[in-house]
């Protein structure tokens, strides 16, 4: 399992050039072998404990959240939606709490415009989102806007740190 | 399009779902824990990957704790007829990371094309934003960049599939 997530501050995580160069190769893919970590250090020119210790660091200072599958959520019988909120200002902090509080609200970022509250759903069955969304509409008296994704996209993955 | 999974399967994919063990022998380690081989499990992560269940196995990274502070879900409007077009245009942009078809919510929401952007600096996002209305033909672009403020929740998906599965005695 990887390292449990230290507290976050605001501060942005330093990196050396052996760190950017671990987050650039590592974005795609893994080795699947016995020792991956032997084999993707030697493509790095570093050793397995080398970059083993530097993954942990990593993840405990935040510059990583996660080392490991991304799943596709729907393929995995989940429910998964963006939905967004338009919240009173003076409301702001009340509606945060009462969304949050639920626990499949995966992410929540405030956002500049009418609709100013953004949030992700995931629910382990679809069936769950709508539930998800009356129990916030309830709790807030807000309409949820769903925007299930339609259609992805997809991006080739080479995030320059 | 879900689909059917095995309850090996689903072990598999909660033990890994927090990440793979930092040791020299992490599908050994996740065998030990599933009760499976070393084998069977690094067989069944490529099966998965293949299936397209796993979409990448790789770092997770949070843009913000790296310096890329501006991160701005840029949304468009875009004729339906097109849509697919520029989103597959726009998903080619190196400082393009995410790039999704969502309906529109009218009146209070006419944008169907959504895509994130990250950039270290504000001008910089919005610079790239021209760049792909550009190069990527969209005439009369009609956009909008919501750049996050505060971010209130950040946890990432939870998968729980199956109980967190009992250690095995021994893999073999």
């Amino acid at each position: 399992m990887n390292a449990p997530r230290a507290r976050r501050g605001v501060e942005t995580v330093t990196l050396d050039d052996t760190d950017r160069a671990i987050i650039n190769a590592l974005q795609g893919g893994f080795p699947l072998c016995e020792e991956p970590y032997a084999e993707a250090a030697k493509d790095l020119g570093i050793s397995e404990d080398d970059l083993i210790s530097r993954l942990k660091r990593l993840l405990n200072d935040g510059a990583l959240s996660r080392f490991g599958p991304m799943y596709h959520a729907e393929r995995l019988g989940g429910g998964l939606t963006l939905a967004a909120l338009k919240v009173p200002e003076e409301r702001y902090e009340e509606v945060t709490e009462a969304v949050n509080a639920l626990p499949e609200v995966a992410h929540n970022y405030a956002r500049e415009h009418a609709l100013n509250m953004w949030f992700v759903l995931a629910t382990e069955t679809p069936d769950g989102i709508q539930e998800a969304i009356e129990r916030i509409e309830e709790a807030t008296g807000l309409t949820v806007y769903n925007m299930p994704k339609k259609e992805e996209f997809f991006v080739g993955l080479r995030f320059e740190a | 399009m879900a689909l059917e999974l095995n309850d090996t399967d689903k072990s598999l994919i909660t033990a890994l779902a927090r990440g793979l063990p930092l040791v020299p022998d992490p599908y050994a380690e996740i065998g030990r824990r599933v009760g499976l081989s070393e084998a069977d499990v690094m067989a069944a992560i490529k099966r998965l990957s293949e299936e397209g269940l796993i979409k990448r196995f790789g770092v997770v990274v949070r843009h913000h704790e790296l310096g890329y502070r501006h991160n701005a879900m840029v949304v468009w409007d875009i004729p339906d007829d097109k849509v697919a077009d520029i989103g597959k245009c726009f998903s080619k942009f190196d400082f393009v990371t995410l790039c999704y078809q969502r309906p529109r919510r009218l009146p209070d929401w006419p944008y169907n094309l959504f895509c994130m952007v990250h950039g270290r600096e504000r001008q910089a996002v919005l610079d790239q934003v021209e760049e792909l209305a550009k190069k990527c033909g969209v005439d009369h672009p009609r956009y909008d960049v919501l750049f996050s403020g505060r971010r209130f929740k950040q946890r990432g998906a939870v998968y729980r599939l199956a109980p967190e599965p009992p250690k095995a005695e021994a893999a073999e």
